[in-house]
């Protein structure tokens, strides 16, 4: 045990973290410069694009230290999105040390800050580590300024490197091996494992991460969940190196997995603990929490008949994605379909993608909702995620939305505008803290449909991208909702109905009736948007029509040309869902949820 | 290379075999030949169709397109229109024209009543030059005029001037062409309403047979695309030339004028251009030329875009063909209805069906009756037409 050292890095969103990842399998040696894909750990497309892990990855790397002793270094990836907060928290509590990365020309950020106050929950010891340090515009002394005076940490310890031309790279591995705590337990106490993330594999079904608290687990052995106290039979452990690589058991300290005939990733929660069905630990490992989703948007094939595909391509996606719930729902404007829940708008949004690039289907998305609870004038309650299932204003006697605890963490010079933000978004109750000077922490109280309705793009607009944001659902709140609809020429659209604040209301038909204007293509015929309550409209907006359309000159020569320009136009029109005689575009129904950037 | 076999069976055969009566069979249904000559004396700054000023390459093209006809001409064997076009055809002299017409009647055979068209520019056409065209059989000239105003002209870089357009409608009438046709643009940067509807004015004191009216379509590839990317002229936005092009149709057919295609208007309908109609109803086509298309019902074809690549292919005893296409039963139908929009004829609804096995009318009914009452389409003995409107969209009315 003395000889493992399990650690994480964290870091501001483009500060490397993916890149000094690479850095150190390629310099621990396991893959060499043929096998190598840059960025080995972000393995979806999604990741590599928008440069944000989704899912936690681990890796055990051999290092042969200076000392001339192996250790096995297991580096555990975090996802790094506020959707994603409680994996991180799930992440980090299997380690027992950070390398807090910083740019050296841009400093710390709100993300240094974020996620260095979650390591700290965790007692880790933090590295801190100054990356691009061979960037003309790196100015190292005032990182190290900013790591004793922002931070609060002691520069001291900090490191330097460039991840990108590998400089620095074993100096890290050596701190690793100094300066992180070796891990505690004892592997012949009753086990208790640490679920921080599962996946899974076409061949062997749920492949589960976990990190061992205590005892020791190999095949063979019954295991039991403890939150639900399913049982399983083990077939296989091991370590993650490039590929999966069995051992005989895994102990107390060690980061592996464990194979053990699970069916679906949603089998598995993550933080949960893991221990031996015949001998079970005393008491689960602290900070389970059962996740829930909190936003909700139906998706409806663009073509009716790929309903069966897109049914078949959701099965599929859940058994990778436990977070992901969804139950078949139909639309009057947008036939068969199924509403899902997700843990917050970027999980929408990458299931969204994946849906579209992994398994080739064309979708629309319905408005995004979060769940209401309606009391009812016969004393029944109802919780309704679906503006469909509005259950009508003259049978409501209570209405009450969920509420959040949302922190947010500025630069002072931000303050202002963002409490304007806040109290245009409801907040209440505000708490201000000064955690450093210069820093402020910013607690708020809103409704979580505040929340998903574009707070995020604002806040981060607001504070130029130096703000960080995290939430907690509390409680529902009793407040003024309205069913708004949007009719397009007449014919009301449900999969664009959103419940929303009374006093919201108008303002809110108004941007969807002028977002669908800027989406809808201009057609053939003149297209009416209206916003309205009830039956009264409280908005409208119309599409004019275009009127010509067709070249001057089609003669022999032009007629493929002119044939393939069409075929384009088909495509993209195909990509459109028909409501009426009208086409409207996928991004149409995501963008009633955008208000004008300030 | 065996590519194109079946020009003639492939047209025939659809109708042959059909219950229709032979009757219906139309003598516009034979394929037509365009010659394409790819030579200008000056580029004009708007066109981007295939030509070179290098006027000393005629006699080596003139060889290379007679080889053309001598491979072609051992699969194909008559045709009822004949278009001369390119690039700038009445840069040829009268011998050389002849040369071209002669070899082409060696290897094919022309209807006796052939619609034989030459595009011509003003500046080349004097009474006698057109009378020895006229002599040689050519029977229907196209003439470039594009405007009477000199600054309009220069804009788009013709050498000609209103004047000389003005004489040459004169003398292409003395030299006894009872059918022609003159090309007129408008749509110009800056040019005003009031002064595109003088130039219609202007062109019908000489009661002209045919008129092609363009809208300038600003194509990236030539000086004029260029200066628009730099945004050194603005061109009129959608509306605008909504507009002019309604207002184009309402004068010319006021005075009399079928407005039978998108752009082009006949004095009657004996004054349609018949080789061009071929391409609006689908009918095959045979060009030769560089960059010449051609269809045979089934594949299109296109021939190199280089007339240095076009004199060594033929001069090797090759077709110089660049690329040939197989069209889809899908692909066709597009065409079919995009083309036929295009047209006052429109689509015969059971021709349709008969070509293509469904019923367009039954398939798409809810989408045309809303168009039938917004007056984009009507319906005349069994066709689906396009009105005015209609046919300014006729690539919506395709995609539906």
């Amino acid at each position: 045990m003395d000889h493992i050292r399990n650690f994480s890095i964290i870091a501001h969103i483009d500060h490397g973290k993916s890149t000094l990842a690479d850095r150190l399998i390629q310099f621990t040696g396991i893959s060499d410069e043929r096998t190598f894909k840059d960025q080995m750990l972000d393995n979806m497309d999604i990741e590599r694009e928008r440069g944000i892990t989704i899912k936690s990855q681990a890796i055990t790397l051999p290092y042969q230290a200076k000392d001339g002793k192996t250790y096995s270094l297991n580096l555990i990836d975090t996802p790094g999105h506020v959707d994603f907060s409680y994996e991180v928290s799930r992440a980090l509590a299997s380690c027992e040390g950070v390398l807090l990365l910083i740019d050296a020309a841009q400093g710390v950020q709100a993300q240094t800050v974020a996620n260095l106050y979650l390591a700290m929950e965790h007692n880790l010891e933090i590295i801190p580590v100054i990356n691009k340090i061979d960037l003309p515009s790196a100015d190292v002394e005032r990182v190290i300024e900013q790591i004793d005076d922002e931070l609060g940490l002691d520069s001291e310890g900090h490191l330097k490197c460039s991840a990108k031309a590998g400089i620095g790279i074993q100096d890290i591995l050596e701190a690793i091996v100094k300066r992180v705590p070796p891990p505690r337990g004892n592997p012949e106490a009753p086990l208790a494992a640490l679920i921080f993330d599962a996946h899974y594999d076409p061949f062997r079904g749920t492949i589960i991460h976990c990190r061992i608290m205590e005892g020791t687990v190999k095949s063979g052995d019954t295991i039991r969940f403890m939150s639900n106290s399913a049982t399983y039979r083990v077939e296989e452990v091991g370590h993650f190196l490039l590929q999966r690589e069995k051992r005989n058991c895994l102990s107390a300290g060690e980061v592996g997995y464990i194979i053990a005939g699970v069916k679906t990733v949603s089998d598995v929660r993550t933080g949960d603990t893991i221990t031996l069905d015949d001998r079970p630990c005393s008491q689960p490992l602290p900070g389970f929490r059962e996740v829930k989703p909190v936003v909700f948007a139906s998706i409806y094939p663009i073509a009716s008949d790929d309903y069966d595909d897109l049914k078949a391509a959701l099965e599929k996606y859940q058994l990778n994605d436990a977070s992901f719930i969804y139950q078949k729902d139909s639309s009057a404007a947008l036939g068969q379909g199924f509403r899902c829940g997700f843990l917050g708008l970027l999980h929408l949004e990458v299931v969204q993608e994946r849906l579209e690039r992994e398994y080739d289907q064309s979708i629309i998305l319905s408005v995004p909702s979060v769940r209401y609870r309606f009391t009812l004038k016969d004393g029944s309650v109802v919780y309704v995620d679906n503006p469909a299932h509005y259950p009508g204003s003259s049978s409501i006697e209570l209405s009450e939305e969920p509420y959040i605890r949302a922190t947010l963490m500025l630069p002072e010079r931000y303050l202002g505008a963002v409490m304007k933000l806040c109290m245009e978004k409801r907040g209440v109750n505000s708490t201000l803290n000064y955690p450093s000077p210069g820093r402020v922490e910013l607690l708020y109280e809103m409704p979580l449909a505040e929340v998903i309705y574009d707070f995020y793009d604002r806040f981060k607009s607001v504070t130029q991208g130096y703000g960080s944001f995290d939430y907690e659902l509390i409680d529902y709140r009793e407040s003024q909702l309205v069913l708004l609809d949007i009719l397009v020429n007449g014919e009301r659209v449900d999969a664009l109905s959103q419940i929303v604040h009374r006093d919201r209301a108008r303002a809110r038909g108004l941007q969807a009736c002028e977002r669908l204007k800027e989406e809808i293509p201009r057609q053939m015929f003149k297209i009416a948007i209206q916003g309205a309550i009830g039956g009264e409209i409280i908005s409208r907006t119309t599409i004019t029509p275009f009127r010509k359309d067709v070249i001057a000159k089609c003669y022999g020569g032009d007629i493929s040309r002119k044939r393939k320009l069409l075929e384009k136009q088909k495509k993209g029109k195909k990509r459109m869902k028909m409501i009426g005689q009208v086409s409207i575009p996928q991004s149409a129904f995501l963008s009633v949820l955008k208000s004008d950037a300030d | 290379m065996q590519v194109h076999h079946n020009f003639f069976i492939s047209m025939q055969k659809p109708k042959s075999q059909s219950s229709k009566p032979v009757g219906k069979r139309r003598a516009e249904d034979n394929p037509g030949l365009y010659l394409h000559i790819p030579f200008c004396e000056i580029k004009c700054r708007y066109c981007d169709f295939f030509s070179v000023t290098e006027l000393s390459r005629i006699t080596d093209f003139l060889d290379a397109i007679c080889r053309e006809m001598n491979l072609r001409g051992k699969v194909f064997k008559f045709f009822d229109t004949l278009y001369i076009g390119g690039g700038t055809p009445s840069v040829l002299r009268p011998d050389q024209l002849n040369r071209l017409l002669e070899h082409l009647h060696q290897h094919f055979t022309i209807s006796k009543e052939a619609e034989i068209t030459l595009e011509a520019n003003p500046a080349d056409i004097s009474v006698s030059v057109m009378k020895e065209l006229h002599s040689l059989g050519i029977n229907r000239l196209n003439i470039g005029v594009q405007s009477f105003d000199n600054r309009i002209l220069e804009f788009l870089g013709r050498r000609h001037n209103g004047r000389q357009a003005i004489q040459a409608i004169e003398a292409s009438l003395q030299a006894g062409f009872g059918n022609f046709g003159i090309d007129l643009i408008y749509g110009i940067p800056g040019q005003k309403r009031n002064t595109w509807i003088k130039t219609l004015e202007q062109a019908l004191t000489f009661q002209i047979p045919h008129l092609s009216c363009y809208q300038l379509t600003v194509e990236p590839e030539t000086p004029l695309g260029q200066s628009y990317k730099k945004g050194l002229i603005l061109t009129p936005d959608n509306d605008e030339l909504f507009e002019l092009f309604m207002d184009t149709s309402e004068f010319l057919e006021k005075a009399g004028y079928c407005h039978y295609e998108v752009s082009n208007f006949a004095r009657g309908d004996s004054r349609i251009s018949r080789h061009n109609s071929k391409y609006w109803h689908h009918i095959p086509y045979l060009g030769l030329g560089p960059s010449a298309h051609s269809f045979d019902g089934e594949k299109r074809w296109m021939n190199v875009r280089s007339l240095e690549d076009y004199i060594q292919r033929l001069n090797q005893g090759k077709l110089p063909m660049e690329f040939c296409e197989n069209l889809t039963r899908e692909e066709l139908q597009l065409e079919a209805l995009f083309l036929g929009f295009r047209t006052s004829a429109g689509i015969d609804l059971d021709d349709f069906e008969e070509k293509f096995g469904w019923n367009l009318w039954s398939v798409k009914e809810r989408d045309y009756e809303l168009l039938l009452d917004a007056g984009h389409l009507k319906i005349v003995n069994g066709r689906l037409q396009p009105t005015r409107t209609g046919m300014a969209l006729a690539d919506s009315l395709a995609l539906l």
